[in-house]
């Protein structure tokens, strides 16, 4: 098993931050760890890392436990922290020779051209790393997290803060590294997860709420609901319009804009037609929307 | 431990600090030695280099606590202590890395001014008129007094993300070990502690040293005094993560 975590809690000054929390991975996957800012994904990234401590439960990486045989297990992970922190004054070869002289890594030339090459970094690897744009730095703590050749990949939040070009360049590095590797990532933006992970462990207030595939949790979330977004001309009675045959709830977005779930995915778009000429009035838009993956993470996690 | 000494020793060079340290450690101290009026060699006409050794504790106060103010307090404000901490190293390789890397640019301070002994050795009369055991003594107390202070800083460094503040308290604990026990037991306060006091200064050990007797209970005590700080600094680094 690549990682198995067996009810991890931690207490952070009395406040549990992460509570009983078990889950497994294991060979060559991509895992995404889905939840709101405070749900509990870092802090289980730092203690897989071994970066901090936890307070009760176990947690296993390659079958060694991380409190207990933790240098070996640095040895063969690779970690990229939430915020990517790197030292500004210093460059890029320099910073990534310090950290393979770390790794003890006997061709230290060898190893950084080689991530200098997977994470597309040649053309700024002789800058000091404050110079930097924001994707490249990216680039840079990626390439700490792989110079060891890792079998097992921790990203915290790869992709945050990147423009949806460097994100997608990020997205295909993280997906091509996954087909040898067991990555666990997390995010709280549901496309990214959808885009790169097979499977997701949603996380909400220190527990796992949800840990299944894409796929399942689609499926078991009757993701193929149909909701239809309309917006009236003037001001609509919520109470009338809940009387049309075939809706079977109604969420207002305020008087004039509704969006309506219709039992059994029927089309209601004729009724709904009659009942604004009825009202005297006109729909300005209609549209027909899946219920995505999104509204499903903020009903697990009560955002909705 | 290399790696991490290696780049601290690289960040020194790059950021000017060790340049700046160098330098302005050399300038003092020449200054008093040469020019400036009082304990100047010259005038004096004495064949010793009393006044560096006088001199140099208290310039390493300043100095020392500003090179280690951002050990730590740096690596924890920037979190790229979270990267150390999930390489395969220890946290007491990575002190005892910024510790030596900090006790190397104390050496290559001092080493300049061995052509202070040397000018005053051929200065001497009759030529060569040096007392060269109490010479060696006091670069070897001055050295302890380095490192202890570095201890000290490092310490301080952990304690604050905060450079000012680890500046100042890592100088305030320095002053405070180097002259502040001594003091203490000048004021009789405790009466047959008073020589326990003054025992737990440095100044005691130094000037013992100073005077060419290694002793083995002055360098038992500086060790102990960094073994001290290092334990600190190794407790207290566990406890602000």
């Amino acid at each position: 098993m690549s990682i198995e975590v067996q009810n991890l809690t931690k207490i952070y000054d009395g406040q549990k931050a992460l509570d009983e929390v078990s889950f497994s991975i294991g060979g060559a996957e991509i895992v995404g760890f889905l939840g709101p800012n405070g749900a509990g994904k870092s802090t289980t990234m730092k203690i897989l890392s071994g970066h901090i401590v936890e307070t009760s439960g176990t947690a296993n990486i390659l079958d060694m436990d991380v409190s207990k045989e933790a240098l070996e297990i640095k040895k063969r992970i690779g970690y990229l922290p939430e915020l990517n922190p790197l030292y500004g004054d210093m460059y890029v070869r320099e910073y990534l020779s310090f950290i393979a002289d770390i790794h003890k890594i006997k061709d230290t030339q060898k190893a950084i051209n080689r991530v200098i090459k997977s994470t597309g970094l040649e053309r700024e690897s002789r800058k000091k790393i404050s110079q930097l744009s924001k994707g490249y730095k990216q680039r840079v703590g990626l390439a700490q997290a792989l110079i060891n050749d890792p079998d097992v990949l921790i990203l915290d939040e790869p992709t945050s803060g990147l423009d949806p070009n460097q994100m997608k360049e990020i997205r295909s590095l993280i997906l091509s590294l996954g087909k040898n590797k067991t990555i666990l990532l997390s995010s709280h933006i549901m496309q990214e997860v959808e885009a790169m992970c097979s499977r997701v462990i949603i996380l909400n207030k220190g527990k796992i709420i949800s840990d299944d595939t894409i796929e399942a949790i689609k499926k078991n979330w009757d993701m193929n609901t149909i909701q239809t977004y309309v917006k009236f001309r003037d001001s609509i009675n919520e109470a009338e319009l809940s009387l049309i045959d075939g809706v079977e709830s109604i969420k207002s977005v305020n008087e004039r804009i509704f969006v309506i779930v219709s039992k059994d995915n029927l089309d209601i778009a004729e009724e709904l037609f009659n009942f604004a000429i009825a009202s005297n009035t006109i729909i300005e838009e209609q549209k027909e929307q899946e219920m995505s993956l999104e509204s499903i993470f903020q009903k697990l996690t009560n955002h909705a | 431990m290399l790696s991490i000494f290696k780049k601290e020793i690289r960040s020194f060079l790059s950021s000017l600090i060790a340049y700046v340290v160098i330098v302005v450690f050399l300038l003092i101290i020449g200054l008093f030695t040469w020019v400036f009026t009082d304990g100047n060699v010259l005038i004096l006409g004495h064949a010793n280099l009393d006044i560096l050794f006088f001199m140099a504790p208290w310039v390493f106060t300043f100095l020392i606590s500003a090179i280690t103010m951002r050990s730590f307090s740096e690596e924890l404000k920037q979190g790229t202590f979270e990267i150390l901490s999930t390489k395969p190293i220890t946290d007491i390789q990575i002190i005892l890395g910024k510790f030596f890397a900090s006790v190397a640019l104390v050496v290559f301070a001092l080493l300049p001014t061995v052509v202070y002994v040397y000018s005053i050795y051929k200065l001497g009369q009759p030529q060569g008129n040096l007392d060269m055991g109490a010479t060696m003594g006091s670069y070897i107390g001055l050295l302890l007094l380095g490192a202890s202070y570095v201890s000290i800083g490092l310490f301080a460094s952990v304690i604050t993300p905060n450079q000012i503040v680890a500046f100042i308290l890592g100088l305030f604990l320095c002053f405070f070990f180097y002259v502040g026990f001594q003091q203490l037991s000048n004021l009789s306060l405790f009466g047959s502690y008073d020589s326990f006091v003054q025992n737990l200064g440095i100044q005691l050990h130094y000037d013992s040293i100073s005077r060419g007797v290694v002793d083995s209970r002055d360098l038992a005590y500086f060790v102990s005094l960094i073994f001290t700080f290092i334990s600190l600094t190794f407790l207290t680094l566990r406890r602000r993560i």
